[in-house]
């Protein structure tokens, strides 16, 4: 294992070149025309898909400010807090891991730049795991298809829900059509990211997901695709298409 | 984060909101009330003393309110207590000098409800101010200075005269049309004089107005006549006469019984002996429209945006339809737990707005620059215009729906549906 400059631990699921990749792309996060932009205007589909689901499972209002008042949320790779940050403001107690001391380090001035108070940790979820704290949600957004182990990597996340807790998830699906799209079409020829950011062979079928969660003892409830659109340039949920990016819901199998 | 919450710092106490409105007139009042109405933390600074601004002397000035702004006034939880001095307009006569071709609007041709209401300003004001002050999230600080502001990338900063500090995510310029915060932001606003200026009053007339408005296109700019809720038993409507601005200073210093005599011929007779029933008012007439309505953790509403001539009545209703789509917007995304400041959503608000505003600006331009005159030609094309349109009822009822502003995109508001 090539290790990372800071930290190198071998339980680490993430895999050191992933590492270094996004190292060089955190100062990046909270641009919204910069590097990061399609996350930027991925981010209000993967919020809409949160807060509804949440609120549906949780009883909550989604028409309130904070209906996530009293919930506890992990957010595994949390990156530059750009979801921690919407789920603090309604009014989620906020813990955001990763494993690239530079997010860390960007999320946690950019939150208290925003006002927020949001627990950012320089740990993996495998680390994690030895603290036994179970939470109300679990995110696991846009990171399975960059951890060496998925399996071992699920069943941490897994671990860290509480029994009567909601795991997010979301991926991109291994396709062809994944491959032209997120690879070929994103990173080569409207370079919404840098090449070489996903490796293709990495991305994980749903049926793979599903095994994967099955063994951290979760149920998978939900499956939905994220489709783009070029000519509105919008993302949106599209539940009969999960060639691509797809994302999904998961509860402790009982 | 909860509403409004103070924090007092080592020296000096922070109010810690989501958003800041400077201004607190009917546009900054209205938008206030949405937004906070909705739970979203709000500060409205305002420079005026609150209790001056509701005296009869202040302003007085009525607003044509459309029907599409009652619903969103009815959905915020303000038309009640302002439903009691509004009074409906259910007829509109369109005519054009002495031509007796005239256009006629009738509410019943596109449904139940009124064209819309005239309420004096000073009772909007009154209903709004008791509103804010029962909003939780709403901190209304007036009248109080701002002794600078600064926008950044991750938030607005307004420090107060009397030392406190204000921190929001978003600036909301509700300032007016020489809106001081536009100007500072660097934003440049395309202006076209009329030449006209309006004189504003109220009269007391003998027969009651049967809910009818009436607009003259005179040679010198339009008369219009709107009809006001009855006092003490008596018939009031508000005037707003557009005249040529050199015309303008000679009659606003007549004397009262002079000033009638001016106005009575223009009046007509159908509403009986006139007679003045409050101070007088004008103001010169421009076109004025902002280059931009957004900017960094800024956006601008109502006339601080833009500014038209009053000849549809439309002024206020197009600051109401921006509050609309904006607090829409705002709403929707704080929901999501987004960052409201975000320059996307601020986008989103001014494709939704300046377009449909833009269309309303040049239309009522261009309709004040063919009837503002006395040419022959003109004359003839504008009343076989006004004879077209009356004859033809789907351009009439369009033409309505227009007026009564519930026509296009609508934000939720003024569909009176819920935030």
């Amino acid at each position: 294992m090539a290790a990372p400059a800071e930290n190198p631990k071998e339980t680490r699921s993430i895999d050191p070149d992933e590492l270094e990749k996004f190292r060089a792309m955190a100062e990046e996060w909270w641009d919204p025309d910069g590097k990061f932009r399609p996350l930027h205007k991925f981010n209000p589909v993967r919020l809409q898909y949160i807060r509804d689901q949440a609120c549906a499972h949780f009883d909550r209002d989604p028409a309130s400010l904070t209906p996530f008042a009293g919930l506890t949320v992990l957010d595994v790779g949390c990156g530059g807090g750009l979801l921690c940050e919407p789920l603090a403001r309604l009014g989620a107690d906020v813990t955001g891991i990763d494993a690239v001391a530079r997010n860390i380090e960007i999320a946690s001035i950019h939150s208290e730049a925003s006002g927020l108070s949001i627990d950012y940790r320089l740990a993996t979820v495998e680390e994690l795991a030895g603290e036994n704290r179970q939470f109300d949600l679990v995110l696991n957004m846009e990171v399975v298809e960059h951890v060496a182990d998925v399996n071992g990597f699920l069943a941490a996340c897994g671990a860290a829900l509480d029994d009567s807790g909601l795991m997010f998830f979301s991926t991109l699906n291994r396709t062809a059509k994944a491959f032209a799209l997120a690879i070929v079409g994103g990173e080569y020829i409207l370079r919404w990211l840098p090449r070489g950011t996903h490796d293709w062979r990495k991305f994980v079928r749903p049926s793979e997901l599903t095994r994967g969660l099955a063994g951290g003892g979760i149920g998978v409830t939900e499956l939905t695709g994220v489709t783009y659109s070029p000519l509105t340039d919008q993302w949106s949920l599209n539940p009969r298409d999960l060639d691509v990016n797809y994302m999904g819901t998961g509860i402790k199998a009982r | 984060m909860l509403p409004a919450m103070a924090s007092s710092g080592s020296q000096q106490t922070v109010i810690d909101v989501e958003a800041l409105i400077v201004g607190g007139g009917l546009v900054g009042l209205t938008l206030a009330s949405a937004l906070a109405g909705a739970g979203l933390p709000v500060a409205v600074v305002d420079r005026a003393d609150p209790a001056t601004t509701v005296a009869p002397e202040f302003d007085g000035r009525a607003t044509a309110v459309a029907n599409g702004s009652v619903r969103l006034l009815r959905g915020i939880g303000l038309w009640d207590a302002v439903a009691p001095h509004a009074s409906a307009i259910n007829d509109i006569r369109v005519s054009d000098g002495d031509s007796l071709l005239f256009l006629h609007y009738d509410h019943r041709e596109i449904g139940d409800e009124p064209l819309g209401q005239i309420i004096e300003n000073r009772h909007l004001r009154v209903a709004m101010l008791d509103h804010v002050r029962g909003l939780e999230a709403l901190e209304f600080l007036a009248p109080m200075e701002i002794t600078e502001i600064t926008r950044g990338a991750n938030g607005v900063v307004a420090d107060l005269a009397d030392g406190r500090r204000i921190r929001a995510r978003l600036l909301l310029a509700c300032d007016g049309r020489n809106s001081g915060i536009r100007e500072a932001a660097g934003i440049g606003v395309t202006r076209l004089p009329y030449n006209q200026t309006s004189i504003v009053c109220a009269v007391f007339h003998d027969r009651p107005h049967n809910n009818v408005a009436h607009e003259r296109f005179l040679p010198g700019g339009p008369f219009a006549i709107l009809p006001m809720a009855d006092v003490d038993g008596r018939h009031r409507s508000a005037i707003v006469w557009s005249d040529r601005s050199e015309l303008t200073p000679a009659v606003m210093a007549l004397d009262e019984a002079s000033f009638v005599r001016e106005m009575a011929p223009r009046f007509g007779d159908i509403l009986g002996e006139l007679e003045l029933a409050g101070p007088r008012w004008s103001h010169p007439l421009a076109l004025s429209h902002a280059q931009t309505y957004i900017g960094q953790r800024l956006a601008l509403v109502g006339d601080a945006a833009h500014a038209i001539h009053p000849i549809a009545g439309q002024g206020l209703n197009m600051g109401i339809r921006d509050i609309a789509a904006l607090a829409e917007v705002i709403i929707d995304a704080r929901r999501l737990g987004r960052d409201i400041g975000t320059p996307d959503l601020l986008a989103d608000y001014e494709r939704w707005r300046r377009f449909d505003n833009m269309v309303l600006a040049v239309v009522t331009d261009v309709i004040t620059r063919l009837f503002s005159n006395d040419v022959a030609p003109l004359r003839t094309v504008r009343s076989l215009g006004l004879g077209t349109v009356n004859r033809v009822p789907p351009l009439r009822r369009t033409f309505m729906r227009h007026a009564t502003g519930t026509v296009g995109d609508l934000p939720r508001l003024v569909r009176g549906e819920a935030l």
